[in-house]
């Protein structure tokens, strides 16, 4: 019964790991959907075959033990083994020839990782508590959060941080690089195809570490340079007389502009720059989708959604017709 | 102890003053009995008690900051704790399990039964031993004081700069000076455990016949010995930036706060030897006894676990793979990384083959030790995956990791430590625990255990970084969290368990000296044993004493149960047949086996013991003192700690080791500081 016990404990744990690959997860490591993500996937699923012949051997080992040489009323007294040069010999060479080979190709990877690809698209992340700010160093272009990349061709990434140390991490396209202030730290992506891809922020940075979260965004070529053309492009500057003429006044004149860039209009730093917001698909650290609810429910009281952030509302708290211009205003600035 | 003048010694003991009215200035003696008896022990068994009982207490409060946890993270978007709560939690989760759980619970256990398993009365320095404990106890409470006075510490067990250098309020300061406390407290047990094992002992045991639990105990207080001090370091300079704002770690005044990081793991990684190491020792002893067979391979699993300890210093980096060290350093840990595996391997297939052709009985420690075994290995090969760096980019400060650790911290030295408080519980009450309860434990923790971590691999490789307080639906996290939560609550309905086995114990009959047909010294000696542990001290002439007063082997190499009863010691000159094992040494027959240099003569019926003090008590209390005045800048109160402090330290190092009030004294039952060894009954 205890054989059976363990058996089912062991087919459980290897079903489990067969489940992982089936379920939906859009932040998984388990699908690459990019060179770099592919290579590590490469080199470590041969790994985890060789752990789980290792795993199924040394646990069949353990349960032909415990089955074959239990005490019964009729054993008699066991011989008195102690040791047995050879065998100890073998089982410490054998692990150490497996892990040569493992070793090899891991330092392989190790260094073509490091290299810095070809025909990169420039970019420099900069990361604050608990938001991503993404600047395009030969564009000219920031924006925040959501890391846009044409498909097929790689992005070379500078990471800086403005406090603390945090961490990029886009996993269906690779690994995590530390964003460690007063260091600059390298690393690089490239996204097959078009598509969304999800990450955050997984070196612990304070009360919000949990709502750091990122998005890659990689589009067509064309699509790619359109939006750069965008970017680029002078602030909308909303009709006079139109409800978001009054949110802008509203942004003026309540604080707003202290912290967040407008360009033409205000220069802050502390904040993501606004200047085209309503092009984002998300804001506030990714974590909401950029609709007029989240935005309500955001400006109403930015402490209680995402604990510990920067954005404290100077005076009283805005009320609905504050937000309803702010909005209003946020969603023009396309 | 040198500084003292000879001549006049109780004019500066106050212990001296017997007709002191008051009970708190008179010196307590071998007769003081009751709470004040426990609060002045030097008996290292007392002490090793105190440690494991208070460790326990820490267990089930780090296991209930766990269970916490886990209810905010059964569902997505869980309100059920804030973020900044959540934080506090985790943190101390962590800093409870490794520094007030798992090192006391070793430590605890070494106390006891490493004097015991060399043939030594007593430790080697047994106030400072008493002061080691003592110093850990105000060392937690200190910590979780913080929970009352403001909020606990919530930068993480790591603490990384400079998020633990700017965090405001006081948590980090209580996280900070509270590893210091803990740290005196180690470095204090590592000397003394160090010096005792390598000085005290028995004639005829000599290093290679220790057993392996000694020897991984010896290993680990090696350990704790070097790293102690680096995380001291490390401290300090954090302590100074946040109290006295210097730039240690100061970013924009150039510091760069990988240092943090490399002083902090290379104290992290040999701790985490310091954890395990003493479990696989546990697991060493227990398989040979309930298979029936010598451990298989001894010098290899005591060279193993030397080169593991040595081998630890050589991979602190590992924890660092993201961090932009470069390819040519990451390479170079990798290896050494994937290299530390191989004497790990190594101690596996010789615990499989400990129990290859055995005569096995399932007797709940077997069942933990087994349950460590096949659970480590699992923690092992995700470690493995971790050396293959760039992998370990997709895997590190995820669930992945999460789960690697908890395989080996909780599946390895929890069962380990498990396995030996089964093991060991006779020995310190002289009552069994009950089997079939033991029985629904191990495998209720197993079960639960599983449940809970196993899900942990499948969620970071799905992404899911670690120390996050919330996520959202939709990324398909959710159903492997609610397993994980659930899995929790077995764990906890086992410790439940355990913890009625105790209670129900206390009734259950006196099983003598030696329960499990064992092989090592501590179960040739009374259970509980006497204060002064060996009536007369032991000759050692194999490995495996016990066993081979016990058993012979027969032409087959089978146990053969010797004539000679074994209640009756083997006393030196008596034949002992070869068993395989050395016999080269000196002919210690006769000579004065002494007590640390205490001195206790040969067959001599009155044993000579230390005298209890309140000293070590002392100095511990001083310690916090110290550190409320410093982190609420109350200097006053910071200097009347020190003074408290050092004025104890002063008295301890004056007072005679044994009250001169304490003797002469006989007869039985007296512990006072001649001992009458009481015949055994």
């Amino acid at each position: 019964m205890r054989r059976n016990r363990r058996l089912a404990a062991l087919s459980a744990t290897v079903f489990l790991f067969l489940a992982a690959c089936a379920k939906n997860a859009p932040q998984t490591t388990l699908k690459p959907k990019g060179d770099v993500a592919r290579r590590i996937d490469h080199l470590i699923n041969p790994v985890f075959l060789v752990a789980a012949v290792v795993f199924v051997l040394v646990e069949g080992l353990i349960v032909i033990c415990l089955v074959r040489f239990r005490a019964r009323p009729d054993s008699p007294e066991p011989e008195q083994i102690h040791g047995n040069s050879r065998l100890e010999v073998g089982w410490t060479l054998a692990p150490a020839v497996i892990l040569l080979l493992v070793a090899i190709p891991t330092i392989k990877t190790i260094f073509d990782l490091a290299r810095k690809p070809a025909d990169a698209v420039n970019i420099t992340i900069t990361g604050h508590q608990f938001w991503w700010e993404i600047h395009y160093d030969d564009l000219g272009v920031t924006t925040a959060n959501e890391l846009r990349m044409p498909a097929g061709r790689p992005v070379e990434i500078t990471l800086h941080s403005d406090d603390v140390i945090h961490s990029f991490w886009i996993p269906p396209l690779g690994g995590k690089t530390d964003v460690v202030p007063g260091r600059s730290n390298h690393m690089h992506y490239e996204a097959d195809a078009p598509g969304t891809y999800l990450g955050q922020c997984t070196e612990f940075c304070g009360a919000s570490h949990a709502n750091m979260r990122a998005r890659a965004i990689a589009m067509n070529p064309v699509d790619f340079d359109a939006w750069v053309a965008g970017q680029k492009a002078g602030p909308v500057t909303p009709p006079a007389g139109s409800l978001a003429e009054a949110g802008m006044n509203i942004f003026t004149s309540r604080g707003c502009a202290g912290c967040h860039t407008v360009e033409g209009l205000t220069a802050g730093k502390v904040g993501p720059n606004l200047t085209h917001f309503a092009t984002r698909t998300s804001f506030a650290g990714s974590i909401f989708d950029n609709n007029d609810a989240n935005l309500h429910t955001w400006l109403g009281d930015p402490q209680a959604v995402k604990p510990g952030n920067k954005m404290i509302i100077p005076g009283a708290k805005l009320n609905p017709d504050e937000i309803n211009k702010l909005v209003a205003y946020l969603d023009s600035l396309h | 102890m040198a500084i003292v003048t000879p001549s006049r010694p109780e004019a500066l003991a106050p212990a001296d003053r017997l007709d002191t009215p008051t009970r708190f200035l008179r010196r307590p003696t071998g007769y003081t009995k009751g709470l004040w008896g426990w609060l002045t022990t030097v008996d290292h068994k007392k002490i090793g008690l105190m440690y494991m009982g208070t460790a326990f207490i820490f267990f089930m409060i780090g296991g209930f900051e766990a269970l916490l946890l886990r209810i905010q993270l059964g569902s997505p978007d869980n309100t059920f704790l804030r973020a900044d709560t959540y934080n506090q939690v985790f943190t101390m989760h962590g800093t409870t399990m490794i520094f007030l759980v798992i090192m006391p619970l070793s430590a605890g256990l070494a106390n006891y039964l490493l004097p015991i398993m060399i043939g030594a009365r007593d430790v080697a320095f047994p106030r400072l031993n008493a002061a080691g404990y003592w110093i850990f106890l105000v060392g937690g409470l200190f910590m979780y004081s913080s929970f009352l006075l403001g909020g606990a510490p919530n930068g993480g067990w790591f603490g990384y700069v400079p998020l633990s250098r700017n965090m405001p309020g006081h948590n980090i300061d209580y996280w900070v000076f509270g590893l210091q406390i803990l740290g005196i407290a180690s470095l204090t047990g590592a000397v003394n455990l160090i010096v005792t094992v390598i000085n005290m002992r028995a004639p005829g045991m000599s290093l290679m016949r220790m057993p392996i639990f000694v020897w991984m105990s010896l290993v680990a207080q090696f350990l704790l010995l070097f790293a102690i001090p680096v995380i001291t370091v490390a401290l300090f300079l954090l302590n100074f930036d946040r109290l006295f704002s210097t730039n240690f770690f100061n970013v924009a005044a150039g510091s760069d706060p990988l240092l943090w990081q490399h002083l902090f793991w290379l104290f992290g990684h040999p701790e985490v030897y310091i954890l395990i190491l003493p479990a696989m020792g546990i697991v060493s002893e227990v398989l040979p006894v309930f298979t029936r067979k010598p451990l298989f391979g001894y010098q290899v699993m005591v060279f193993s676990g030397i080169a593991i300890g040595f081998m630890g210093w050589g991979v602190w980096a590992h924890h660092m793979f993201a961090t932009g060290l470069g390819p040519v350093a990451v390479s170079a840990f990798s290896a050494s990384t994937m290299f530390i595996a191989v004497p790990t391997g190594v101690k596996i297939f010789n615990w499989i083959a400990t129990m290859w052709k055995g005569k096995i009985t399932f007797s709940t420690p077997f069942l933990f030790a087994v349950g460590f075994v096949a659970m480590f290995t699992i923690g092992g090969l995700s470690g493995v995956t971790h050396g293959v760096v760039p992998a370990d980019t997709q895997q590190t400060d995820t669930y992945y990791i999460v789960a690697h650790f908890h395989y080996v911290l909780f599946g390895g030295s929890m069962f380990g430590l498990f396995s030996g408080a089964y093991y060991w519980w006779p020995k310190f009450t002289g009552r069994l625990l009950n089997d079939r309860i033991g029985k629904v434990h191990f495998w209720l923790m197993l079960i639960g255990f599983n449940m809970t971590f196993g899900p942990f691999h499948i969620l970071g490789l799905q992404g899911m970084p670690r120390r996050i307080y919330t996520y959202p639906a939709g990324r398909g996290w959710d159903v492997w969290n609610m397993v994980s939560t659930i899995g929790s609550f077995v764990i906890a309905a086992s410790v439940l368990t355990f913890i009625y086995n105790i209670y129900k114990s206390r009734n259950s009959p006196l099983v003598g000296d030696d329960p499990w047909d064992a092989r090592t010294l501590e179960w040739t000696v009374p259970s509980p044993p006497p204060e002064y542990n060996f009536k007369e001290i032991p000759l050692i002439t194999s490995r495996d004493e016990l066993w081979h007063r016990k058993y012979t082997e027969d032409e087959h190499g089978r146990a053969v149960r010797r004539e000679l009863p074994e209640a009756q010691p083997v006393m030196a000159g008596t034949e002992v047949e070869p068993s395989g094992e050395a016999h080269e040494g000196p002919d210690l027959l006769g000579a004065d086996v002494g007590h640390g240099g205490e001195g206790a003569e040969e067959h001599e019926p009155h044993i000579h013991m230390p005298s209890p003090s309140y000293w070590p008590l002392m100095v511990a209390l001083g310690l916090p003192i110290i550190c409320y005045g410093m982190i609420y800048k109350v200097w006053a109160v910071a200097i009347i700690g020190g003074i408290w402090t050092m004025s104890s330290i002063y008295a301890w190092a004056l007072e005679p080791a044994t009250a001169p009030e304490d003797t002469p004294v006989h007869g039985p039952d007296t512990a006072g500081h001649d001992v009458e060894a009481v015949p055994a009954s």
